[in-house]
């Protein structure tokens, strides 16, 4: 649903990556990572890796914690791939198995396989994205670690475990999630900055809101797609009776009855899942990117409080007449990290701003042709059942 | 003794298939079979003579299994002025009055003739009275071209025990004579309350409607049956100003039903019947077990549908839920091209949560409540086929009956006591008339069933592929605006800059 092109600072091969292939062990999903690169950089032009999901944890908590990516919007971490729909339905089958016919049953698992299949889609898409934004940013695109994600052949689990040891210090200083008082209570001089926070602020709890809701109305539509899939499976009974005197009238509306199954509940299927994969992921894709831009103005923030400390501090020594000189290059090094933050959180939030509308019009445009496209099928391939039924 | 015994389907048989495929089974099972004109011959005796074994049974079978379609010459032949060689089995009947055009084969032709014109509504509820005694009043209106009716058009009030008054009526008249009587709408002691109690709120006014709609379908499926259209009670209950007493007429009397078995005809039917009964009962057997079948599946359909009016009300729900929350997103966004997509996003949202209301009252109205009607049919249907079932329970008892009186008959005929022996005589002759007016009731019943599960399957059918072009068309209405409105807001996802 993202394409990252769109929006790239440098649309170049110079960093290609995507993720051709994954494999679902037992719970684990492990990703193909595969690169290819002109970048001297890298020691070899052509790569390909497994990884799994808390290996781009990994790689997204270590650039969190670098310092230097401090004014920086930090791609948002792909969440977890989440089974649990599929898994459940494979249970409810698994126990059903008995009293189901073996068209019904056949017909479930058919179901359920292609629920799974559009969750690994989905899943194996937003762990794409998050390497891809990494690969077009110029800072990112040249971390070390991510470097080392993309290189290294062996399992990463031993080194996530050693980075984990070293990086420990640093949790109790960074402050992962953005600390929303501090944000507000931030006396701002700077116009953009201003506008900036009160935006955030407010379209963060809405796009959060917008996303449960849109989460809800699709789960609502696929259930109405589920009912339509059984009423016809149960009309399809009715008519394949062998029930002698309604075998002549019905028929041909045992064929009828199967075209509407595919007329009306796959078409509310498909215009669901397509609902569902541009806008219901496009909501919750920005409410976690609308939160990684948070996290950037709390550390301006806290920056912002670092460096008026540090004014404090210089006014108590220039009064007491004590590590003065210290006191100054600690005033000025706050200062400098102030401003640079200031200077790439502007360029960071500024194109932010750009990328998110692009992609908004981009999945509502899409998501409208299909569900037109849909629509417009399902008008066809009723009114052709209408006359079937009709004509006799 | 134990065989089944029953008399074969007499001319009137509505459903060419059936005779059809009666007439086909019984090719596959006959051993002997009969010919056209030796059967002709016996339809003036009842001494329907074993000789008629030995032949070939092509040309009788030939003839009979033309199909022969609900219009067709053929069936007008049929049905008129009694046996024709096409059907000849049934001829053997000794039963005379058997061949004379019944009241049933009238209403048969009546309702070929189409002219079915007769048009009922119910309408504009009333609430009479207050607090617990209080009850709702519906107009009930009736226009008609019918002779039956006094005047084309008439309108009276009735309440909802009227209603049931009248089913009781109708179902002890007619379900043991084996019609389907329609079942009336189910009481509701909640939903009733709730508006006798005055509560203005949205599921009473729901319930009043749901009640409405469904004393009007119970109405015009009742008159559809030409037997029940032309009875007395249904005639008053459309017609009269008073309001009919609705006192319940307790249950159905089986007074004088009897097992059909003939000395004299025993041996006859003993080859004949092992054609054609055993396809009797075959078709009594199949039938039955198809409409278990069936009570079964529409179940299940009634079922998955409600379950769709459930969700489509949650999704009309949801939708307008995303509504105003993208609508708020759509305030809160500072890009003012994408603001003002958001909210024309949120705009056809709202319109869509419309239709989904409008469709989720089609979903019920038009499917839900219609499949909860049918389930009921089936149940009146299935009573129909147990009522048989008694009628033929009560046969067996009295056979052994009749066979206790020939036994001490013939234990007398050898004791020399001339009174009891007369007495004996004559009591054997009360049985042989009973058991000759039970062979004739159950004929009747069988003969009804038959014809009313033709016809309640042949309008069955009718109704429900009406029901569902009308289901499907809003459907398409549905679709069609959904395209309306995406098309709309596509311009507007495009101009976001």
């Amino acid at each position: 649903f993202m394409d990252i092109k769109l929006f790239d600072l440098n649309n170049d091969a110079s960093l290609v990556i995507d993720i051709p292939d994954a494999l679902c062990e037992r719970d684990k999903v492990k990703f193909t990572v595969h690169t290819k690169t002109t970048l001297s950089s890298f020691q070899k032009p052509e790569y390909s890796v497994q990884r799994q999901h808390e290996d781009f944890i990994w790689l997204h908590d270590t650039i969190v914690e670098t310092e230097e990516y401090a004014g920086l919007i930090i791609p948002p971490a792909p969440p977890k791939p989440d089974f649990e729909g599929p898994r459940e339905k494979m249970h409810k089958l698994g126990e059903g198995e008995s009293s189901m016919t073996k068209e019904e049953y056949a017909k479930m698992k058919q179901e359920l396989e292609a629920e799974y299949l559009a969750v690994f889609k989905k899943t194996v898409q937003v762990h794409e994205v998050f390497l891809q934004r990494l690969s077009s940013h110029p800072m990112f695109r040249k971390d070390r670690n991510f470097q080392i994600f993309l290189e290294y052949d062996q399992d990463l689990t031993v080194r996530r475990k050693n980075a984990k040891e070293m990086f420990g210090g640093f949790f109790k200083n960074m402050v992962k999630s953005a600390d929303e008082v501090l944000i507000s209570g931030v006396k701002e001089v700077d116009e953009f900055f201003e506008q900036e926070k009160n935006f955030l602020l407010d379209y963060s709890s809405k796009i959060k809101d917008a996303t449960a809701k849109a989460e809800k109305m699709t789960r609502s539509h696929k259930n109405v797609a589920d009912d339509y899939n059984h009423i016809s499976g149960a009309l399809n009974n009715i008519a394949a009776d062998n029930n002698t005197a309604f075998k002549k009238h019905l028929e041909k509306c045992a064929e009828v009855f199967e075209k509407l199954r595919v007329s009306i509940s796959k078409v509310e299927d498909r215009m669901a899942s397509d609902q569902e994969l541009k806008l219901t992921e496009l909501l919750r894709y920005y409410t976690r990117d609308i939160q990684a831009a948070k996290d950037l103005l709390y550390r301006r923030a806290r920056a912002l409080a670092d460096y008026e400390n540090s004014n404090k501090a210089l006014d108590k020594a220039r009064l007491k007449g004590k590590d003065v000189a210290q006191a100054e290059e600690n005033q000025k090094q706050c200062l400098q990290k102030f401003d640079k933050l200031s200077e790439s959180g502007k360029k960071e939030l500024t194109s932010f701003k750009a990328r998110r509308v692009v992609a908004f019009r981009k999945n509502l445009i899409e998501m409208t042709e299909l569900e037109i496209k849909h629509a417009k099928n399902s008008v066809s391939l009723l009114q052709g059942s209408i006359e079937v039924l009709k004509s006799n | 003794m134990a065989e089944d015994r029953e008399p074969p389907p007499l001319p009137g048989v509505p459903e060419p298939q059936d005779a059809e495929d009666l007439f086909v089974s019984a090719m596959e099972d006959a051993e002997r079979s009969l010919s056209p004109e030796d059967i002709s011959s016996s339809s003036n005796g009842p001494k329907a003579e074993p000789m008629l074994l030995d032949h070939d049974p092509d040309d009788l079978f030939a003839e009979a299994t033309e199909e022969v379609s609900l219009d067709s010459p053929e069936r007008q032949m049929i049905l008129s002025d009694g046996p024709s060689p096409a059907i000849t089995p049934v001829t053997i009947n000794p039963r005379a009055d058997v061949f004379d055009r019944s009241p049933d084969q009238d209403e048969d032709d009546e309702e070929n003739r189409d002219t079915f014109d007769i048009q009922i509504s119910v309408s504009d509820p009333e609430k009479v009275g207050d607090g617990m005694n209080a009850y709702m009043v519906y107009k009930v209106t009736t226009k008609t071209s019918l002779s039956i009716f006094i005047r084309d058009e008439v309108c009276v009030k009735r309440r909802f025990s009227d209603f049931l008054g009248l089913h009781s009526k109708l179902a002890s008249k007619y379900i043991h004579m084996g019609y389907i009587v329609p079942p009336a709408p189910e009481k509701s002691i909640v939903g009733m309350t709730k508006v006798k109690v005055g509560k203005e709120d949205l599921s009473s006014v729901e319930f009043v409607e749901k009640r409405r709609s469904a004393l009007e379908r119970y109405l015009l499926r009742t008159v559809k049956q030409p037997a029940l259209l032309k009875d007395p009670d249904v005639l008053q209950f459309l017609e009269s100003s008073e309001v009919p007493s609705h006192v319940s007429y307790g249950d159905v009397i089986l007074s004088n039903t009897y097992c059909f078995i003939l000395k004299h005809a025993r041996c006859y039917y003993h080859h004949l019947d092992e054609v054609f009964v055993c396809s009797c009962i075959k078709w009594f057997e199949e039938k039955q077990q198809q409409f278990e079948n069936l009570d079964v599946q529409l179940r299940k359909l009634h079922a998955s549908v409600e379950s769709l009016v459930f969700h489509r009300k949650e999704l009309s729900v949801n939708t307008a839920s995303f509504a105003k929350s993208a609508a708020m997103l759509g305030n809160s966004e500072d890009h003012t091209a994408l603001s003002r997509a958001l909210s024309q996003l949120a705009e056809v949202e709202e319109k869509i949560d419309q239709l989904h209301q409008d469709q989720a009252c089609a979903d019920f109205y038009l499917i839900s409540e219609l499949l909860g009607d049918y389930v009921r049919l089936i149940t009146a249907v299935k009573g129909v086929f147990d009522q048989r079932m008694k009628t033929w329970a009560k046969c067996q008892d009295a056979q052994v009956m009749l066979q206790r009186k020939r036994e001490a008959e013939a234990k007398l005929q050898h004791a020399n006591k001339p009174d009891k022996l007369q007495q004996a005589k004559d009591e054997i002759r009360e049985w042989e008339g009973k058991v000759q007016q039970g062979e004739r009731d159950f004929e009747q019943i069988s003969k009804n069933i038959r014809r009313e599960v033709g016809r309640f399957e042949k309008d069955r059918v009718k109704d429900f592929r009406v029901v569902i072009i009308k289901y499907l068309e809003s459907l398409v209405h549905t679709q069609q605006q959904l395209i309306k409105y995406w098309e709309a807001f596509l311009p507007e996802a495009k101009a976001i800059a």
